[in-house]
């Protein structure tokens, strides 16, 4: 059983414990950036050469207004280690 | 109107200048049916507004602002961009002149050059860039700044090292480097004749050189920078990438000094105008730079804060009391670097009197705005007239015509300004080239032939992906093939393959020919950034046949291998993921028809005041039918009480004529003594019932309900004849009313205005103070005037008549607001006391007449008529506009605009530019039988929708509404698509064209899958 699932005989969610970071690890981040602010930001960041870590990818939305708690929610549950929103 | 007919008179425009005020010109024309030439001496577009970091008084980043305007320009199919060119000879009348352009050589081909940038980074020649104003450094090959438009390199021909030698062997870098051939070493430039029914001279304005004053530094001490290099340092792309350091040894400054009025309001040695905007751009960057490092300590020596915009007070108190910046009300004499330090030390008198030495890390001069150096050949060139300064002669009445009939003007070549007005008169250019070339509208311009739209509906999708190397630029860091290979296995795609440049011309006609060959109905190219490449991209696969919006650009190169640059193999699968996401979206894609809804060719206009009879003049010269609504018995409004401009010329003049014009325009119907009754409808299909009952259809709204004057109740107003207005002294006056030798006039100046709760300048009163005295004083000169002022504001060329009115004697004392002049009567005396800062002890002076300059409050209708149009005001109630720098005359919802003192405080020449570009903006939605909607909007399912309104609430533009049976229905030809109704949806009755939950929901998916976190 996998920790903080809800378990199918109890019905009662259990607290997820802390996990150990293991060595090297780099978060997997998805961020969801407003087609007008933040996505241009990152495109800037890119025709200035601003070098910064990979492991981050870029969903654009017409508005950040756009974005839906199902989102954040899917990311999560499949793996995502965290959910940056920018507009 | 001119006498050509329709025959001779051109449907094109030439446009001489591509900054912000020629760019709005260029899009309102070029968008309402006329072919518009712009000709443009830098290598791209963007003028002085591409420079700034940050705009006032909203901290809005000006390029995010204007970079989506010049991308709109640069594709626009009805603008032709000239750079590096400028205009050698005018031939012709108004309606058909000939103009003759000369080309510098660029030595890059702009038809074969990506934008790649792949030869600047080999080029081996560092210059310093004027861009950056000498703090950074570019290459011989280059790009003015990253986002130029055209987005073609440029070569400097005075420093290319081949360019430089006579055999041309030298180097030849940049011509290898280039995967697509566009560099020419024996490019000669070219001469272009064109045939324009009008032109538009917007070409901005140089900056005073600043060195001139060898006593404050400039070029002497490294410390001391100029206001525009001050920009460049506060920008995040700029020379310091945005940290605020001391250009001598990059150490953070702590206290920073801003000198204001550096070469302007001198007419010793510099320019006697006010440049406008140094006060306000002065408050911006002392702001911004303590956001930028909160141990900053500005200081802004000044000797008049003129902060006469709209919400400008506020900013500058803003300043004050929550960034701690000091003004200081001095004037600077000197400044001395103190050796080995780099500090320097500023000499100022403080207001007292004493002479005062103070050290500071840095020291920004406020420059001011002035003419080119070429204005003289320029304004002989284009024949027309100046004034003495070189600007270009105009009419308060008519401020965007010079004297050569056809031939208009925009921005600061019109004196100086800031960039709402600048756009304002671009819109109000437009709008007058539209009136005058009404009947050869839509001639000119090029349309494009599609063929039909395939139909794919029930098709599996056949997904093409076509992975770009842009050159090197993605491709030296992210492996293409291994790209290819990762997705070709991907459910949905059909064929892979990659390209070297995706956006070259020979490679879009290879991706149309592979989408008919391989019978591909959705398209994904993995190359750069939507932002700038998607609707060409869209353009191509829609001449395939496709329908534009089964495609989607995956960001491999802005997003990915030019951020990490020197990590392969992570950069290589990031771009896998990115195009993976690209293509579970596009599998989901489906055909987006865009609706195109009639358009009622009229205007309303609301008020019948100096702004709507202009709007409606030249709406009507253009030829759409226009009503004005104005509540009072006749047509005038405010003007009606003012008889004089500050240059003199006679108003009430100018009215009558304006009321004559628009009674006998067979297009303009006036309904006097109405208001509206009831409005419906949106863009292009309004329908307004007036109080008497009769009902109009019509286009778009013009909101130019005007202002008042406030009322006083302070000073003993109303409580003795001798305490009256400045209207009520200018009446006098205008009656041949003479002052008495001996007479003492005492004006108190900002009666009702810059104090809560009305903390806003109404702009007008310092104007209308100095006028009335110089008229007092030439009438006779032994008759006293004293004003009494806080700031005297008498902002661009207006400047003139403040000196002119010291010159004749007028004097003028200062009080604080914390520090009021007190005035009481006795018997039939009027005492004035006020504090005098340069005597330092309080005067007390006998007035004849105590004379108070009243501010401006909006009309009590704006209110109602607010809430009618669903439109916000600001605090002070004045009507808020769609955008305060970019959108000066536009409301958030399309068709309504805006005019006049409804707006904000104004003059006469302001209102009359500003109801011009309102017809301009009307004149676009009018002149086009349809309206297209866009095909990105949100779609609304009444049958999940449960009418719980949160939509209504939230929705920016009054898109969802309430109709007949009581439940919510939605207005797509309102929707901008922005997807905030989708997102607070609790039902998910919204969903987004093209950003449908279930597209991200596969875009998330896959972004997972190709790179799984630690799940156990």
């Amino acid at each position: 059983m996998v920790d903080g699932a809800v378990t199918e005989q109890t019905g009662v969610s259990t607290i997820e414990k802390p996990r150990e970071i293991p060595e090297g690890w780099e978060p997997n981040v998805l961020a969801f950036a407003c087609h007008y602010c933040a996505f241009a930001a990152a495109d800037l960041a890119g025709v200035m050469r601003l070098s910064y870590p990979p492991n981050v990818k870029i969903i654009r939305l017409p508005c950040t207004g756009k974005l839906d708690h199902i989102h954040i929610l899917r990311a999560f549950e499949r793996g995502v280690d965290g959910v940056f929103v920018a507009g | 109107m001119s006498v050509l007919s329709q025959s001779t008179k051109r449907g094109s425009v030439l446009i001489v200048g591509g900054g912000i005020g020629g760019m709005q010109a260029a899009l309102d024309l070029a968008d309402s049916g006329f072919k518009v030439h712009m000709v443009q001496r830098d290598p791209s577009i963007g003028g002085t507004m591409v420079m700034l970091d940050k705009t006032f008084p909203t901290g809005d980043c000006a390029m995010c602002m204007i970079s989506p305007k010049m991308v709109e320009a640069g594709r626009h199919l009805n603008v032709d961009i000239h750079t590096l060119a400028e205009v050698t000879s005018v031939d012709g009348d108004a309606g058909d002149f000939t103009v003759r352009v000369k080309l510098a050589p660029r030595y890059v081909d702009a038809d074969k050059c990506t934008g790649c940038g792949d030869c600047e980074l080999k080029c081996p020649k560092k210059v310093l860039s004027e861009f950056d104003q000498n703090l950074g450094q570019r290459k011989a090959v280059y790009s003015l700044f990253p986002q130029a438009v055209p987005n073609t390199r440029a070569i400097d021909a005075s420093q290319c090292l081949c360019l430089n030698d006579p055999d041309r062997k030298r180097c030849r870098l940049c011509e290898k480097a280039c995967k697509a051939g566009a560099i020419n070493y024996n490019d000669k430039g070219r001469e272009l004749e064109l045939h324009v029914g009008s032109i538009i001279l917007s070409p901005g304005l140089d900056r005073y050189d600043a060195r001139v004053r060898q006593e404050l530094g400039l070029g002497r001490w490294k410390n001391v920078v100029s206001s525009i290099q001050f920009e460049r340092i506060l920008s995040a792309s700029g020379p310091y990438k945005g940290v605020v350091q001391r250009p001598s040894d990059q150490k953070h400054p702590k206290k920073v000094a801003w000198i204001q009025c550096v070469g302007s309001r001198d007419n010793h040695n510099a320019n006697p105008w006010c440049s406008s905007v140094c006060c306000m751009y002065a408050t911006k960057q002392s702001i911004i730079a303590k956001e930028h490092d909160k141990n900053i300590e500005p200081t802004i020596f000044f000797m008049e804060m003129r902060a006469f915009g709209k919400d400008f007070d506020k900013y500058v108190e803003r300043a004050k009391n929550e960034y701690d910046v000091r003004y200081q009300r001095a004037m600077v004499s000197a400044i001395r670097e103190e050796p080995g330090t780099g500090d320097l030390l500023l000499k100022y008198a403080s207001e007292d009197g004493r002479l005062i030495t103070e050290k500071f890390d840095m020291v920004v001069l406020s420059v001011g705005f002035q003419p080119h150096g070429d204005a003289e050949q320029f304004a002989k060139t284009f024949g027309i007239e100046t004034n003495e300064y070189l600007f270009a002669k105009t009419s308060p009445f008519a401020p965007v015509k010079t004297s050569r009939e056809g031939i208009f003007v925009t921005g600061i070549y019109q004196g100086p300004k800031d960039i709402p007005e600048t756009v304002m008169q671009g819109s109000g250019v437009a709008g007058s080239v539209m009136a005058m070339l009404a009947e050869v509208r839509g001639t000119e311009i090029v349309k494009k032939e599609l063929p039909p739209e395939k139909d794919v509906t029930g098709e599996e999708p056949r997904i093409g992906v076509f992975v770009c190397h842009c050159g090197t630029n993605i491709s030296s860091t992210v492996n293409i093939d291994e790209v290819v290979n990762a997705v070709k296995d991907q459910p949905g795609v059909a064929y892979v393959t990659n390209t070297i440049y995706a956006c070259a011309q020979d490679n879009q006609d290879m991706i149309k020919q592979t989408i008919k060959e391989q019978n591909l109905n959705r398209v994904v190219i993995a190359s750069c950034t939507p932002r700038t490449h998607e609707k060409l991209f869209q353009e191509t696969i829609r001449e395939a046949g496709l329908n534009k919006y089964l495609f989607d650009l995956a960001d491999i190169r802005e997003q990915c291998s030019w951020c990490h640059k020197g990590q392969n193999e992570v950069a290589t699968k990031k771009a896998i993921g990115i195009v993976k996401m690209s293509v579970a979206k596009s599998r989901l894609q489906e055909p987006l028809q865009s609706e195109t809804v009639g358009v009622t060719p009229a205007c309303l206009i609301i008020g019948g005041g100096i702004a709507g009879m202009t709007a409606a003049l030249s709406l009507a010269d253009q030829g759409f039918p226009v009503h004005i609504i104005e509540k009072d018995p006749e047509l005038g409004g405010l003007i009606k009480h003012v008889y004089r401009t500050l240059d003199g010329l006679d108003v009430q003049e100018f009215l009558k004529d304006r009321i004559g014009a628009v009674n006998e325009h067979p297009k303009i119907t006036v309904h006097t003594g109405v208001e509206v009754k009831k409005t419906d409808g949106f863009v292009g299909n309004f329908k307004t019932i007036l109080t008497d009952g009769s009902a109009i259809e019509h286009g778009a709204i013009i909101l130019a309900t005007g202002g008042v004057e406030y009322q006083p109740t302070e000073y003993l107003y109303g409580q003795t004849p001798n305490v009256i207005t400045q209207r009520q002294l200018e009446k006098t006056l205008a009656e041949g009313g003479s002052p008495g030798t001996g007479k003492r006039y005492v004006m108190i100046q900002c009666v009702g205005s810059r104090e809560e709760p009305n903390q806003y300048c109404s702009r007008i009163c310092c104007q209308d103070a100095i006028r009335n005295a110089i008229a007092i004083k030439e009438r006779n000169p032994a008759a006293e005037v004293i004003i009494v002022y806080r700031d005297v504001r008498t902002y661009g060329l207006r400047e003139d008549y403040y000196k002119k009115a010291r010159d004749l004697g007028v004097i003028f004392v200062r009080y604080d607001v914390d520090k009021k002049p007190q005035v009481e009567q006795t018997g039939s005396v009027i005492q004035v006391r006020t504090w005098d800062y340069m005597l330092d002890r309080e005067l007390s002076l006998t007035a004849d007449w105590l004379v108070l300059s009243t501010g401006l409050r909006p009309h009590p209708t704006t209110e109602h008529v607010g809430a009618m149009y669903k439109v916000t005001r600001n605090p002070d109630g004045y009507f808020l506009e769609a955008h305060v720098k970019l959108r000066p005359v536009d409301f958030p919802s399309e068709g309504l605009f805006v005019a006049g003192l409804g707006h904000a405080p104004k003059n006469i020449d302001e209102t009359v530019a500003q109801a011009l570009a309102a017809s301009g903006r009307a004149g676009v939605i009018l002149s086009h039988e349809h309206l297209a909607v866009s095909g990105i909007i949100a779609k609304h399912k009444r049958e999940l929708c449960m009418s719980c309104l949160s939509c209504f609430r939230v929705c920016p533009f009054g898109s969802p509404y309430i109709a007949e049976d009581g439940k919510v229905s939605h207005n797509e030809v309102k929707c901008m698509g922005c997807g905030i109704c989708a997102g607070i949806c609790p039902a998910k009755a919204f969903q987004v064209n093209n950003f449908r939950d279930d597209q991200i929901l596969a875009m998330i998916d896959a972004a997972v899958e190709s790179e799984p976190g630690v799940v156990n």
